[in-house]
């Protein structure tokens, strides 16, 4: 594959960005994203998670299932501040 | 790992890379750092990415502007190929009371003593700086322009590699579990992963440093408390500095991506370490930027998480050596304000070790002012 594709499209990180990370030791999935902010964006890793636990999993010899995701977290998509503050206020 | 080092330092985040950069700097052969998870994966990782100079305390104000000159250097200094990413644009501190009003200028003339360039703002001068900033729920504002947005995770990243290429051994993934001590005195330090044998420990551990103190039996007045943070989808620049709270209770800046990240504080926390995120959270920081930022509530979460302040009775840090136990050092209590305070925290940790004459004399951070009751309070912490 063509070593600049982009992998996480949220931050624009590139596949030779995650390899070169992977090479220098950065090898669980958030270690890679506290330095290239994959994972971080609005898809919360939904399309690069396994994009780049794999590239972890191949230059590892590790397992896929062995290879450990982030942590997911709340909201599950992108919530309005103002909804939320109207939702606040309607329960009080 | 080494089985032998001249030195130990457990915790790897911003403290324990600082510390560990500067003892190698200063010459120290075989440091040995410990990190139970990954660097950066604690407090430091988790933080709100400020660094201010606008304290209360002499010595908060010192430390902070001292740190924030290393910072605006860092990325020379510890010759790091990416980015600390420091958006210098200021913080903007809101008061909603009179009172708060009072602090700030009682703050000021405590910065202005350090050589901090901060002032008072009229409501007006204000609204020039953030132009939807709704100043009908405010009462005055200061302003300290080289305050501003640093990214956690580059900047410990440099100091970790600044200190692996000096030769530290870096093991992450390894806990440590046991302190050996004889006739007063550190020899070692048990892990997960075997036993190293040293003269020296240095917990900079933070918010998981109590139990480490337990281990030396070392009693340190200091409590872990969940802090949130949520983060905003990304938008153009439209927000310069930092705009925080203490009465009103928030923090809030836009990143260099654009993204806002936003907190608050909450005396009900639990004091544990958890670092789940609550939806309660949500609706307060949210109602709270509504009513202070309007055009920000058009804007989508899209992340929310939690982490540690590890607080001390007076929100100042305890740097020292435990006096019952020789080589026993300590880092600890940031009370929220480890990140910004990084560079100091490894220059006196340093010069402390090695006794060498002081950068800053933060000798009133010991431990022992807490027996003796003569607290200077900080009291402008969210």
């Amino acid at each position: 594959m063509d070593e600049n594709t982009i992998i996480c499209r949220c931050s624009d990180v590139t596949l030779k960005e995650i390899r070169e990370l992977i090479s220098q030791g950065y090898q669980t999935f958030d270690e890679i994203k506290r330095i290239t902010r994959a994972g971080m964006g609005p898809c919360q890793g939904k399309t690069c998670g396994y994009l780049i636990m794999r590239e972890i999993a191949n230059a590892t010899g590790k397992n896929m299932q062995d290879i450990k995701f982030q942590t997911n977290r709340p909201p599950v998509v992108g919530v309005k501040l103002g909804l939320i503050a109207e939702e606040g206020r309607n329960e009080e | 790992m080494k089985n032998k080092a001249e030195a130990v330092i457990i915790g790897g985040g911003i403290s324990g890379c600082s510390i560990a950069y500067n003892l190698a700097k200063k010459g120290l052969k075989d440091i040995v750092v410990l990190e139970k998870n990954y660097i950066c994966s604690g407090s430091t990782g988790r933080c709100g990415a400020g660094v201010r100079m606008q304290w209360g305390t002499e010595m908060n104000c010192k430390i902070a502007k001292k740190s924030i000159e290393f910072y605006e250097n860092a990325n020379e200094i510890l010759e790091y190929e990416r980015d600390v990413e420091f958006k210098q644009k200021g913080y903007l501190l809101v008061a909603a009371t009179d009172h708060e009003v009072d602090q700030f200028k009682k703050n000021i003339e405590v910065q202005h003593s350090c050589g901090i360039p901060s002032r008072m703002l009229t409501l007006k001068e204000a609204r020039e700086i953030v132009p939807y900033l709704n100043t009908d729920v405010l009462k005055g504002a200061a302003f300290c322009p080289r305050d501003g947005f640093l990214n956690p995770f580059h900047t410990t990243d440099a100091f970790y590699r600044a200190a692996k290429r000096l030769g530290v051994e870096f093991n992450t993934y390894t806990e440590a579990t046991g302190i050996k001590i004889e006739k007063g005195r550190v020899t070692g330090v048990e892990t997960n992963k075997g036993f190293i044998s040293t003269n020296i420990v240095v917990n900079a551990a933070n918010a998981y440093g109590k139990s480490i103190c337990d281990m030396v039996g070392l009693d340190v007045p200091i409590y872990s408390e969940r802090h949130q943070i949520l983060v905003s989808e990304p938008v153009e620049p439209m927000q310069d500095p930092m705009v925080m709270a203490f009465g009103l209770n928030f923090y809030i800046q836009q990143s260099p991506e654009g993204t806002f990240i936003m907190g608050r504080g909450d005396e009900n926390e639990p004091r544990d370490l958890r670092v789940t995120s609550s939806w309660h959270f949500l609706e307060e920081m949210a109602k709270t930027i509504e009513m202070v930022l309007p055009p920000i509530a058009k804007l989508r979460v899209i992340r929310q998480w939690a982490g540690l302040y590890n607080m001390t009775p007076d929100k100042q840090p305890i740097y020292d050596e435990a006096e019952d136990v020789k080589g026993f050092y300590f880092a600890l209590g940031f009370s929220g304000h480890g990140f910004m305070f990084g560079p100091i925290t490894g220059i006196a940790m340093s010069e402390m070790i090695l006794k060498e004459n002081p950068t800053i004399d933060v000798s009133m951070l010991n431990l022992n002012r807490f027996k003796t009751g003569k607290l200077l309070m900080e009291p402008s912490v969210v």
